[in-house]
C-alpha cells in the first residue's frame, strides 16, 4: 500500500472514531433494535454528513470494573489454562483477555442485550441451545462461586488459584464435560460461554480491551483490519509481510 | 385506535432484497408505493465504513446488524414430541433487520437452480421411481415454473448485481471453464470471475486431476468497477475477507444499498417508513381481499395503511408468521397433511472438509463472501442416485470467505479446544489450512413445518413463530456422500498433509451457524390444496396479496436461495405490470 493510501486511511480512521463521541454525537445510531425514532423518507437519499456508527471502544485502562476479588482470583489462572503462555504468543492474561471479559460483562453484552431471556424456562435438549434465564453477567456471577465451592470440597478447602495446574485442568475439563456437579449452577453452560469469551478477547480487535499489542494476531499470522489484498490474491504460498493493524491503527502507522 | 393513512397502490412489508426489487419495479411503472421496515435506515458510509467495518466481534459475535432476539425470536424443536423452546440467541441462522437486511450482510453467492431442481418431484419420480420421492415421509413437489420462464429473470438479477463469473452453458453450448451442468443461459455473466487465492486454485487443480470440471463461484462481489442497468456504481472487490456477516465499505458487494436504493429513494412516488413493524394484513370480512396493513412504530403509535396491493417482503419466517397472524390461508397440519401455510419448511444441509498443509501458506484472510472454486458434479440430479438411498445433492466448493480468527481457526482431528496443545495447533494451522464446503439441499418432509407457538410471545405480545425441523436420513446420507467426495479432492490437493471430515450428523442444532437459507412455508404450486401461492407468488386466497422470498420454495435445492427468490420476484413483478394492474384478480385459475 502506498504512503498516500496509509495517510488517507489514517484520516478516515481518526474521523470515524472521534466522530462518534465528538461532532456527530447528536446523531443517534441504532443497531437494529426497536427504539430509534420512526422516520419517513421520500424523494431523496437520506444522508447524514460526518455520521459514523463507530464501534463502542472499551474504556477505563486495565483495572477491573465488573469482577470482584473472588472472581478475579478464579478468572486469571483459569484463563491462562485455556490459553497458556509460550514463546509463540501471549497467554490469555498477557493479552488482557481478563480485561476484555470484564468490559464485556459490564456492558450491553453482559446484560444480555441480544439474548431472549423471557420465560417459561423448561429444560431443553442440547439442540435447542441456550435455555437459561440468566444474562452472561449473571452466569459468571453465579457460577464462579459455585466452582470455588466445588473446588474447596474436592481439594481440601483450596481455591482454584492454589491448585496445581494439572488439577486446574482437571477442574476445567470436568466443567467442559458437565461431570462437575455444581451447587445451583450449570458448569457446562458456563464453560461454553467462558471459552467463547476467552477466544473473543484473545482474537478480537484490541479496541475491546483484549488482544494486547495484537499479540494473538501476530502469533497466527492474521494481518487484522487490512482492507485490500488485491496485490496478494495471485501470490500463492507467500507470507503477506504486513504487520497486523487494528481498527485504531497500529504503532508506527501514523508516523509516516 | 390505529390512525388511518391515505391509501397507496402498493405497500411493501419489509425492505430487504425483495422489498427493494419490488419497490423499484412498481415505482418505475408509476405506482405509488410505501415500504414499511421494522428496522433502521442503513447506508454504506455511515454503517459499513471501511475504517471500522472489519470488526469480527461487533458484527458476527455481538450481532450488530442482525435481528435482536430480545425483541422478537421464534421457538424451535426437532419434532412434535418435543416442546418448542425459544431461540434465545442467534446461531444456526442470522436473521437480518433494517434497510437492506440480509442483503447488506450476505455473502453474495448468486446461483441459479438446476432445471431439474424446479421439477424435483416429477424428475426424480421418473428417473428413480415412487419410493425415491416418498421415502422418509417426503412431501416433495414441483415448482409451477419452468427453467425457460425463469431464465430471463435470473439474468436481470445477475445484471443488477454485476455478478462476476463464467458461463458454462450459453444458449445450449457448453463453455470451457464454466459450470457444464447449469441450465442454458441467455447471456454471459456481466463481469469476469474474481481472481483465486491459493486454496481455490489448488482445489480446482486437484478436481481436474480427478476428472471434475471446476469453475469460479458466481459472485456479487464484483471483480471490476461496474455500472448496473439502474446506473448504480459498484467498485472492484479488494478481497478484504470481511464480507459474509458484514456490510461492505467498498461498494463492492451487491446489496440493496449498492444496486437499488440510491435510484429508488430519489423517486417521488416512493416512501419508506423505518422503525415500523407490521402487525397484521387486514382483509375484508369474507377474508378474500386485503385492505392494507396495520403497523406500530417505535414510538408506540398504531397506523392502518390502506393499499390496493400488499406485498409481503419480510423474509420467509416473518412472511409465514404474518400470514398465520392474519388468518390468511389454511394452516398446515402435519398429522393430517392438510392445510398449506407453514408446510414444507426446509433448510440447507451443510458439511465440510478441512485440509491441512505442513508447509504451504494459504493466507485464508484473503477472501470475499463468494470467492471459491466449485464442482457441481454432485448437485441436484447431476449424478446417478441409483442405490444411494437419497435424492438431492449440493455443490462442493473451496470457499475462501476470509480468515476471521474467532470463527475460523481450523485444527486437525483430536485437537483439544483449549490449552497448550490447542494453542500450538492454532498457531501452526491458521495459515496452513483451508475449507471445502459441501452445500446441500434439504427435501420437504411431512414433519418439518412452521406454525404459531402456543406459549411464547414476542415483545409486542404476538405469538412467536414455531419451527419444527430436523434432518432425515435423506439429508444425512447425502451429506456423508458429498463429504466423502470432497475429502477425495482435498487429499488430492497439492501438499495436503491431512484432512478432517465434518459430516452432517444427528439432529438439527440451533447453536452453530449453518446458513440463513430458511425456505418453504408459503410454497408455490399449481393447486391451492397443496400450495400457498401461484407461480406469480400471488396468494390463492387473497388475490391482492403477494408473498415474496424463499418461502415459495417447495423444497430447498443445493444452492443458495437469493438468485432464485429474486428471479421469482422479477417474474411476479412483470406479470403484475403486464396483466394484474389492468385486470386485478387471480392470475392463475385454481
Ligand atoms: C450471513 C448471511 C449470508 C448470506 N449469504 C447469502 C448468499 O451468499 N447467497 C444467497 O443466495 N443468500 C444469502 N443469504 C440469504 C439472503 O440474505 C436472503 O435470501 C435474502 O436477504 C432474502 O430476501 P428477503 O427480501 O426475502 O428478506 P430480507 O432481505 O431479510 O428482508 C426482510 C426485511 O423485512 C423486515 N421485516 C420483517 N418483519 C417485518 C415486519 N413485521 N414489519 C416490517 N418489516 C419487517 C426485516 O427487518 C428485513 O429488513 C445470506 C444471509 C445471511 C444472514
Amino acid at each position: 500500500m502506498s504512503d498516500n493510501g496509509i495517510n488517507r486511511r489514517r484520516l478516515l480512521v481518526a474521523g470515524a472514531l472521534t466522530g462518534a463521541a465528538g461532532a456527530a454525537g447528536a446523531v443517534t445510531l441504532h443497531d437494529g433494535e426497536r427504539g430509534a425514532d420512526p422516520r419517513t423518507y421520500s424523494g431523496t437519499m437520506p444522508w447524514r454528513g460526518g455520521a459514523a456508527d463507530a464501534p463502542p471502544i472499551a474504556e477505563g485502562g486495565t483495572g477491573y470494573t465488573f469482577f470482584n476479588a473472588l472472581e478475579q482470583a478464579f478468572l486469571e489462572p483459569a484463563l491462562d489454562r485455556l490459553i497458556p503462555p509460550d514463546p509463540a504468543g501471549p497467554s490469555a492474561t498477557q493479552a488482557n483477555v481478563h480485561i476484555f471479559i470484564d468490559r464485556q460483562l459490564a456492558g450491553p453484552y453482559g446484560r444480555g442485550d441480544h439474548y431472549f431471556l423471557g420465560g417459561p424456562w423448561p429444560k431443553g435438549v442440547a439442540e435447542q441451545g441456550y435455555q437459561s434465564r440468566l444474562s452472561p453477567a449473571q452466569v459468571y456471577r453465579l457460577t464462579i462461586p459455585a466452582i470455588e465451592g466445588h473446588v474447596r470440597g474436592a481439594y481440601n478447602g483450596k481455591l482454584f488459584k492454589d491448585l496445581a495446574v494439572e488439577d486446574q485442568d482437571k477442574v476445567l475439563k470436568s466443567l467442559e464435560s458437565g461431570d462437575a456437579k455444581l451447587d445451583s449452577a450449570d458448569g457446562k453452560m458456563f464453560f461454553t460461554m467462558f471459552l467463547q469469551n476467552a477466544m473473543e478477547g484473545y482474537f478480537s480487535d484490541p479496541i475491546y480491551g483484549g488482544n494486547k499489542d495484537m499479540g494473538a494476531w501476530k502469533m497466527i499470522g492474521f494481518p487484522g483490519a487490512h482492507y485490500d489484498y488485491r496485490e496478494w490474491v495471485g501470490r500463492h504460498n507467500e507470507r503477506v509481510p504486513y504487520p497486523p493493524v487494528s481498527i485504531k491503527g497500529r504503532p508506527g502507522w501514523s508516523e509516516t | 385506535m390505529a390512525t388511518r393513512l391515505p391509501s397507496v397502490d402498493a405497500v411493501l412489508v419489509g425492505f430487504g432484497w425483495t422489498g427493494a426489487i419490488m419497490g423499484q419495479q412498481f415505482c418505475d411503472a408509476g405506482l405509488n408505493v410505501v415500504a414499511l421496515e421494522r428496522g433502521v435506515w442503513r447506508d454504506t458510509p455511515t454503517e459499513f465504513a471501511p475504517t471500522f467495518a472489519q470488526d469480527e466481534l461487533r458484527y458476527m459475535w455481538r450481532h450488530h446488524l442482525f435481528q435482536n432476539v430480545a425483541d422478537d425470536t421464534l421457538t424451535i424443536r426437532n419434532n412434535t414430541d418435543q416442546q418448542a423452546l425459544p431461540m434465545r440467541r442467534l446461531g444456526s441462522f442470522l436473521l437480518g433487520t433494517g434497510v437492506g437486511s440480509g442483503g447488506a450482510h450476505w455473502n453474495g453467492q448468486i446461483w441459479r437452480f438446476l432445471p431439474s431442481d424446479l421439477k424435483a418431484y416429477s424428475h426424480n419420480l421418473e428417473r428413480y421411481g415412487k419410493a425415491a420421492v416418498t421415502a422418509n415421509d417426503m412431501t416433495v413437489q414441483d415448482y409451477p415454473v419452468s427453467w425457460e420462464e425463469l431464465e430471463p429473470h435470473y439474468d436481470t438479477f445477475e445484471k443488477l448485481c454485476g455478478t462476476s463469473g463464467k458461463a458454462g452453458n450459453l444458449n445450449g453450448k457448453i463453455q470451457d471453464g464454466g459450470n457444464p451442468f447449469e441450465g442454458p443461459r441467455s447471456a454471459e455473466y456481466p463481469n469476469p470471475p474474481l481472481a483465486w487465492p491459493a486454496s481455490p486454485a489448488m482445489f480446482a487443480e486437484a478436481a481436474k486431476k480427478l476428472g471434475y470440471k471446476p469453475f469460479p463461484h458466481p459472485t456479487g462481489n464484483v471483480s471490476k468497477a461496474y455500472v448496473n442497468p439502474l446506473g448504480m456504481q459498484l467498485g472492484e472487490c479488494t478481497y478484504c475477507g470481511f464480507c459474509e456477516k458484514f456490510g461492505c465499505g467498498n461498494y463492492s458487494k451487491a446489496s440493496p444499498q449498492t444496486t437499488i436504493l440510491p435510484y429508488l429513494m430519489a423517486k417521488k412516488n416512493f416512501t419508506l417508513r423505518t422503525e415500523c413493524e407490521v402487525l397484521k394484513v387486514e382483509t375484508t370480512s369474507d377474508g378474500k381481499h386485503a385492505t392494507g396493513v396495520t403497523y406500530v412504530n417505535s414510538a408506540g403509535e398504531e397506523f392502518f395503511q390502506p393499499a390496493d396491493m400488499v406485498i409481503l417482503s419480510a423474509y420467509i419466517l416473518h412472511n409465514v408468521r404474518l400470514m398465520l397472524l392474519s388468518n390468511i390461508g389454511k394452516p398446515y397440519d402435519p398429522k393430517t397433511g392438510e392445510g398449506v401455510v407453514g408446510k414444507n419448511y426446509a433448510y440447507q444441509t451443510m458439511g465440510s472438509v478441512n485440509v491441512f498443509y505442513k508447509d504451504k501458506i494459504m493466507n485464508p484472510f484473503i477472501g470475499a463472501g463468494a470467492l471459491a472454486s466449485v464442482i457441481d458434479e454432485f448437485n441436484g440430479d447431476n449424478f446417478d442416485h441409483s442405490g444411494l438411498g437419497f435424492i438431492g445433492g449440493g455443490y462442493i466448493a473451496s470457499m475462501t470467505t476470509g480468515g476471521r480468527p474467532i470463527e475460523m481457526i481450523y485444527t486437525p482431528d483430536g485437537t483439544p479446544k483449549w490449552g497448550m496443545e490447542w494453542k500450538k495447533a492454532a498457531a501452526q494451522n491458521y495459515l496452513r489450512s483451508s475449507l471445502i464446503s459441501c452445500h446441500g439441499s434439504v427435501m420437504a418432509h411431512r414433519g418439518n413445518y412452521l406454525d404459531l407457538d402456543p406459549t411464547y410471545r414476542d415483545s409486542l405480545g404476538r405469538p412467536m413463530l414455531r419451527m419444527t425441523f430436523d434432518f432425515t436420513d435423506n439429508e444425512r446420507k447425502m451429506s456423508a456422500y458429498m463429504v466423502d467426495k470432497a475429502a477425495e479432492v482435498g487429499l488430492a490437493m497439492d501438499g495436503a498433509s491431512g484432512i478432517k471430515k465434518n459430516y452432517r450428523k444427528g439432529s438439527w442444532n440451533v447453536v452453530p451457524y449453518q446458513t440463513t437459507h430458511n425456505t418453504g412455508g408459503a410454497i408455490t404450486g399449481d393447486n391451492p390444496k397443496t400450495s400457498v401461492v401461484n407461480k406469480y407468488l400471488q396468494s390463492w386466497d387473497v388475490s391482492n396479496l403477494f408473498v415474496m422470498g424463499a418461502g415459495a420454495f417447495p423444497q430447498n435445492a443445493g444452492y443458495n436461495p437469493t438468485g432464485t427468490l429474486a428471479a421469482l420476484a422479477y417474474m411476479a413483478a412483470d406479470k403484475i405490470k403486464s396483466d394484474y394492474l389492468k385486470n386485478p384478480g387471480p392470475l392463475v385459475q385454481a
